[in-house]
C-alpha cells in the first residue's frame, strides 16, 4: 500500500451534554490511503460525523493530530487552508442544506473554480460544461436553479461541485442516504467511476452497512466516540467482532422470501 | 379475517396555481383485521398521500375519489380513537411544553372517557408497553430530553393509547439508525400481535417491509403497481418495477461494486 493520503492520530473531542460531558470522539485513529474507499459506520451519536466534520474544520478538535498529504492539518491557515480545503471536499446528506437555493446550477460550479483559481475566468463557462457531462447532467441543466431540480440531480451537483477543484479526498457524509434507490445506485456508480478515473480517496460516512458493503474498500465501526472494530469491508460484514459490528449486522434489513 | 378497511377506486388531486396536481389515480385494496400491509414507493409514489387520505388529513382544497370503507365500524372513524398514525418525525406529533404523560394521557381521556387519574395509569402502563425503561419517571420527561428512538417509542404509545384497530406507521423508523429502526420494527409487530391492530407500514426500504409486512403493496406515480403476499411480492414479483426495486435493494449479501472483488 502506498503513502497514506490521510492519518487521523488521537482524535478527542467532548461536548457539554445535559451537564454530562461526553465524548464525541475518544482516542479516535485511522488512515485512508490515496483512492481508496473507508467507510465509517456506527448508530447515531457514534462520533462518525463529529469525524468527518473534523477532516474539514467544521468542528475544532480538542486533541489529536491530522496529516494531509504530509501537511499538519489542524496547523494550517489563510491561503494554505484554502489550498488543502480545494484537495479534501465534503458532500452532506442534503445538499439543498449547503446550497442557496435559487443559485442556478452555473453559480454553483463557478464559485469553486473562481475561489479556489482553478481555471481561468474565459475557460469556466466550458469547464462548467464538463463537470455536469461528468457527473451524467446534461449542460442544459446550468440556468436552472437548485430547487427546480430533482433530489438526485442536486447531489450530482454537490459532487461536480465537490470535484472541481481536483480534491484527492471526498468525505461524504450520509450523501446518499435521502435518494430513492433508483438514484442511490445511479448516484454510488458515479461515485466510483470518478474514483476510478481520478483515484479519489472516499471517506464514507454512513449507518447502511448494506450500501458500506458494496463501495467500501475498508471500515471502521465507531460507537460512543470510539472505533471499535476496523477490517476489509467483507470480513468485517462477514464476520464482525466486536459487539457493535454484530448489532450493527443484525440489524440491517434483509429481503425476507418467504413468509 | 374481517375487513377493517376497504380503499375503492381512491383517486387524490392537489390543486394549486389554477392547475391539479393528480396523486393517487384508481387505487383498491383491502385490508384485513390484524393484517400488516406495507406501502412501498419511491419519492412522489403517493404512499403518503394515501396515508393521509386513510387518517382523513388530506387539505380540504384537495379533489377526493372513490372511497375508503371501514366494514367494522358502520361510520366515519374518529382519528386517534379508531386509527393511530406515527410518523418519520415524532415531533411534529408532541406539544413541547407538554410532559410525555400529559400527551398519552390525553388521548387516553378525550377518547377512552377517563378520568385524569386513570388516564395516568394507563400512560404508564402504556410506557412500560413500547419498552421504555422507567415509566413512572418517563411521564414526567419532556420530549426534547428522549432520544429519537424513544421519541419514537412515545410516539407509538400516544398511538395507540385509544386501542385503535389500525395503525399508520408513516416512514416511523427512516430517521432512525439501523439499530434503533430494527428495535422499533419488532415493537411494532409485537403490538399489532397482541392488540390484533391492522398495520399499514409506509417505507420506502423494501426489505424492511418485508420483515414486518404480510402484504406488500407498491406504489409508483400514484398507481397501485402490484399487491400481494410479501414472499411473493419478493420471491417472484411480476412488475418490472417491483423488480427493479428488489435489484436496487442494497443487501449484505449484494456482491461489492468494486471490481474486482479483494484487489484493492
Amino acid at each position: 500500500m502506498s503513502a497514506p493520503l490521510l492519518t487521523a492520530t488521537n482524535l478527542s473531542k467532548r461536548f457539554d451534554s445535559r451537564g454530562r460531558t461526553v465524548a464525541a470522539l475518544d482516542d479516535v485513529s485511522f488512515e485512508v490511503a490515496p483512492g481508496e474507499t473507508l467507510a465509517l459506520v456506527g448508530p447515531s451519536g457514534s462520533g462518525k460525523t463529529t469525524a468527518a466534520r473534523a477532516l474539514v474544520r467544521l468542528t475544532e478538535l480538542d486533541g489529536g493530530d491530522i496529516r494531509f498529504e504530509g501537511e499538519d492539518l489542524l496547523a494550517l491557515r489563510g491561503a494554505r487552508l484554502r489550498a488543502v480545503r480545494a484537495r479534501l471536499q465534503m458532500v452532506f446528506q442534503d445538499p439543498r442544506a449547503a446550497f442557496n437555493p435559487r443559485a442556478t446550477v452555473a453559480r454553483v460550479l463557478d464559485d469553486p473554480l473562481r475561489i479556489h483559481g482553478i481555471v481561468p475566468r474565459r475557460e469556466r463557462p466550458e469547464a462548467i460544461a464538463q463537470l455536469l457531462q461528468r457527473v451524467g447532467l446534461s449542460p442544459d441543466l446550468e440556468a436552472r436553479a437548485l430547487h427546480e431540480i430533482s433530489g438526485g440531480q442536486r447531489q450530482r451537483v454537490a459532487i461536480a461541485r465537490a470535484i472541481a477543484t481536483r480534491p484527492r479526498l471526498i468525505v461524504l457524509d450520509e450523501a446518499v442516504s435521502a435518494l430513492d434507490v433508483s438514484v442511490r445506485g445511479q448516484i454510488l456508480q458515479l461515485l466510483l467511476d470518478l474514483q476510478r478515473a481520478q483515484n479519489i480517496a472516499y471517506l464514507f460516512i454512513s449507518h447502511d452497512l448494506g450500501v458500506v458493503r458494496a463501495v467500501a474498500h475498508r471500515i471502521a465501526i465507531m460507537d460512543h466516540g470510539r472505533i471499535v472494530e476496523t477490517g476489509r469491508a467483507a470480513e468485517v460484514i462477514a464476520n464482525p467482532q466486536s459487539d457493535t459490528g454484530q448489532a450493527l449486522v443484525a440489524a440491517a434489513p434483509k429481503l425476507r422470501h418467504s413468509t | 379475517m374481517s375487513v377493517r378497511l376497504a380503499v375503492e377506486k381512491l383517486g387524490v388531486g392537489y390543486r394549486g396555481d389554477g392547475r391539479e396536481t393528480e396523486v393517487l389515480k384508481d387505487v383498491s385494496f383491502e385490508l384485513g383485521a390484524g393484517e400488516r400491509l406495507a406501502i412501498i414507493g419511491e419519492s412522489g409514489s403517493g404512499k403518503s398521500t394515501l396515508a393521509l387520505a386513510i387518517a382523513g388529513l388530506l387539505p380540504a382544497t384537495a379533489r377526493v375519489d372513490g372511497s375508503i370503507r371501514w366494514p367494522e365500524l358502520g361510520r366515519l372513524p374518529a382519528n386517534g380513537r379508531d386509527l393511530g398514525f406515527v410518523f418519520q418525525d415524532p415531533s411534529s406529533s408532541f406539544n413541547p411544553v407538554l410532559t410525555i404523560g400529559e400527551q398519552i394521557a390525553e388521548v387516553a381521556r378525550a377518547h377512552l372517557g377517563l378520568g385524569w387519574r386513570q388516564a395516568y395509569a394507563r400512560a404508564e402502563m402504556l410506557l412500560g408497553r413500547v419498552r421504555l425503561p422507567d415509566p413512572s419517571s418517563m411521564l414526567k420527561a419532556f420530549p426534547h430530553q428522549l432520544s429519537g428512538g424513544q421519541r419514537q417509542r412515545v410516539a407509538i404509545a400516544e398511538a395507540i393509547a385509544a386501542r385503535p384497530g389500525l395503525l399508520i406507521a408513516d416512514e416511523a423508523t427512516s430517521a432512525l439508525d439501523t439499530i434503533v429502526q430494527a428495535e422499533i420494527v419488532r415493537l411494532i409487530e409485537e403490538l399489532t400481535a397482541e392488540d390484533g391492530m391492522s398495520l399499514l407500514f409506509i417505507s420506502h426500504d423494501i426489505a424492511l417491509a418485508s420483515q414486518i409486512a404480510d402484504h406488500i403493496a407498491v406504489f409508483r406515480n400514484g398507481r397501485l403497481v402490484e399487491i400481494g403476499k410479501a414472499g411473493q411480492i419478493v420471491g417472484a414479483p411480476r412488475e418490472a418495477y417491483t423488480k427493479s426495486l428488489l435489484a436496487a435493494h442494497m443487501g449484505l449479501d449484494t456482491p461489492s461494486l468494486l471490481a474486482p472483488e479483494g484487489a484493492a
